[in-house]
């Protein structure tokens, strides 16, 4: 595919892929390069491995970010991804693993002393636990808060709010009240892709029952009810115009 | 302040009073709401733990509930005091992904407002340096030229400081030509004259040096460790700029150099900041010399919305208009991490999409993280006034770093 983009551009892709994916294929699951973002995702066990030999053997210096992703469908619904960056190669390459809300993920603040903020932010919002991590306290959220907010499960509005208290002289939280309901819209088209019903599509459930055939029984099934007026009962008697009948000629034979 | 005090006996048999110091979260030097707890013996700190999050506002979760281009203005939010180079980075993450072609005229405006983005944060960090080291007059005469920088602002987008001018496949709108003149003859005629005469004032100032010179050195083998980027990374003696070693829009078209420290210390970290603004003020030269005219956003009616014009002729143009601005338009399935060089380091967004009209997931990559991870790390065994010093030279702003 052409790159049309102007998004930064690093060292070439070029045979990166091969060369990484050989050297470390024992660790790894699978391997992609799409949109030009190499992935490497490892075993959860040897993620560490994997980050230390592109670190020690591979020029991959630098650990700029960890992020967490929450796929709620997937057996291991956690992602923690590694985004890694070389100062000499000019390349950057993501590494990740998956894990579920039980099983650690080993820690690697051993490789790069900027990973311990990073894995506490994952912690935090994910509840992602990372075995070796001598300091997983949360870190974004509140003091005293409960639950990882970026899991998918988590609702947008929280189920705490705080607020001052006048009569207890400090800032008490309580459960969330909404005055009006969270309102949430998917925008998307219900013609293409939505996936909830549209109403009235619920009745089309099953095959039409086309042995019973549909009749009108009485007038006020059709919905117009009884004639409003006597004199409208009776009607004038006016007789509608004559039609009026034309000869037409046939065109053909007048030719 | 408040202050606790733990009595520690020593080995000698002697009293050695530690102090446990709160900074924060409400101190005019911490720049915005960090809390550090500092253990400190005597005037000298021990231990320093910084306690971030209390501006955490769930941008991210936020983002996830929005179509890509209502999440667009959250950026200008994470970091307030360069809003253009946050929606740099999340344009061209999402660019990456449509894999669209940005006209030629929206990529050198975006880099001309990106450098004039960097020249307003870093005036805005340089004054709030030296002011946090006792002194006050240059903070005012740069803060002129910040203001200066905003009025441009507000003359291409239309807001001061949450511009979101930047759009997925361009520019907003077009910038009035008269604006482009008037940003050279600021440059020519205003710019270096005050900021010269404000640098003047500090740059050989004996106080200003004994605050800086030797404060909070990171070696470079430090440096790469602890994640550093931008400015940060440069005063360590590692010449490593986004712009050059990963080009994106038409920085590859740009003339400039990357300054450089020797010492690694605060003064680098600020006198590399002086001379970012002077090869800024370059690139933005270059960008007005040579920018062509042309349409200012993609021409995929699929992306970039019609000009109002269009709209009154054709039903085409209607129907794109209507459908971007209720479903908006719909991104590959994919995922990228896109960096760029914001004025205070690398800034990043980890865009996740499923292929619908809203991100999946979207992880941004605040500069501060690191920086003030390694907090601890730069301040042990340095003077409490020294915590300012070095909290000044990292240029935090805690609207990005909390989220």
């Amino acid at each position: 595919m052409t790159v049309l983009h102007s998004a930064p551009k690093f060292a070439s892709n070029d045979g990166v892929l091969d060369d990484l994916a050989g050297s470390l294929s024992v660790w790894l699951v699978s391997t992609s390069e799409e949109h030009g973002e190499i992935i490497l995702t490892a075993k959860r066990e040897e993620v560490g491995t994997v980050l230390k030999s592109l670190k020690e053997d591979h020029e991959y210096q630098q650990l700029m970010e960890i992020a967490g992703a929450d796929y709620p469908d997937r057996a291991e619904r956690f992602e923690v991804v590694y985004m890694l960056l070389s100062l000499t190669k000019n390349h950057r390459v993501m590494v990740k693993c998956s894990t579920d809300a039980d099983t650690p993920v080993p820690t690697v603040t051993t490789l790069w002393p900027n990973a311990g903020w990073l894995e506490r932010e994952v912690f935090d919002l994910y509840g992602v636990v990372f075995e070796g991590n001598q300091d997983l306290r949360r870190i974004l959220t509140d003091y005293g808060f409960e639950g990882h907010p970026f899991r998918k499960d988590f609702p947008m509005t929280g189920y705490t709010e705080l607020r001052y208290s006048e009569e207890e002289k400090r800032v008490v939280s309580e459960p969330v009240e909404l005055p009006q309901d969270m309102r949430t819209f998917d925008f998307l088209s219900p013609w293409e892709g939505a996936d909830y019903v549209l109403p009235g599509d619920e009745k089309a459930e099953g095959a039409p029952n086309v042995d019973k055939p549909k009749v009108t029984e009485k007038p006020a099934d059709t919905g117009a009810g009884a004639k409003a007026e006597e004199n409208a009962e009776e009607g004038t008697g006016a007789v509608p115009p004559d039609m009026i009948e034309i000869e037409i000629e046939n065109e053909e034979d007048g030719k | 302040m408040s202050v606790q005090i733990e009595e520690s006996p020593t080995n000698d048999g002697e009293v050695i009073k530690n102090y446990t110091l709160n900074f924060g979260p409400q101190h005019p030097a911490a720049h915005g709401v960090l809390r550090m707890v500092m253990e400190l013996d005597g005037e000298v700190v021990e231990r320093v733990d910084p306690h971030v999050g209390l501006l955490h506002r769930g941008t991210e979760k936020l983002i996830e509930q929005k179509t890509y281009l209502q999440a667009l203005p959250y950026f200008d939010r994470l970091d307030y005091c360069s809003p253009l180079c946050q929606e740099h980075s999340y344009v061209l993450a999402i660019e990456k992904l449509l894999n669209i072609e940005v006209p030629e005229r929206a990529q050198y405006l975006r880099v001309l407002f990106a450098e004039l983005t960097r020249i307003c944060n870093h005036m805005l960090n340089i004054g709030a340096h030296v002011m946090d080291v006792g002194a006050m007059t240059p903070n005012l005469w740069v803060f002129e030229l910040r203001e200066d920088c905003l009025n441009f602002f507000e003359r291409a987008s239309g807001a001061r400081m949450h511009s979101a001018w930047f759009r997925p496949g361009g520019v907003h709108q077009d910038v009035p030509e008269k604006l482009l003149v008037d940003i050279g003859d600021w440059l020519d005629n205003r710019f270096f004259q005050l900021f010269d005469d404000a640098m003047s004032l500090v740059m050989d100032n004996r106080i200003f040096k004994q605050r800086n010179v030797d404060i909070a050195i990171v070696g470079r083998d430090d440096a790469i460790a602890w994640g550093f980027s931008g400015p940060m990374i440069r005063a360590a003696g590692i010449p490593w700029d986004l712009r050059k070693s990963q080009p994106y829009d038409v920085y590859d078209r740009m003339e400039f150099d990357i300054p450089v420290g020797t010492n690694s210390d605060c003064y680098d970290r600020f006198m590399v900041r002086v001379k970012e603004v002077r090869e800024s003020a370059k690139i933005i030269k270059q960008c007005l010399r040579d920018m062509p005219q042309g349409p200012i956003a993609s021409t995929d009616g699929k992306v970039s919305p019609p000009k109002r014009g269009e709209m009154k002729q054709s039903m085409e143009s209607l129907i794109h208009h209507f459908k971007l601005y209720t479903e908006g338009f719909h991104v590959p399935a994919g995922e990228v991490y896109v960096a760029t060089e914001s004025p205070k380091g690398e800034f990043g967004v980890y865009l996740v999409s499923d292929g619908t009209n809203k991100p999946y997931r979207c992880k941004i990559r605040p500069t501060a993280f690191s920086h003030l991870q390694a907090m601890e790390m730069m301040t042990k065994g340095h003077m409490l006034a020294d915590a300012t010093a070095i909290l000044g030279a990292i240029d935090v702003v805690f609207g990005e770093c909390d989220r």
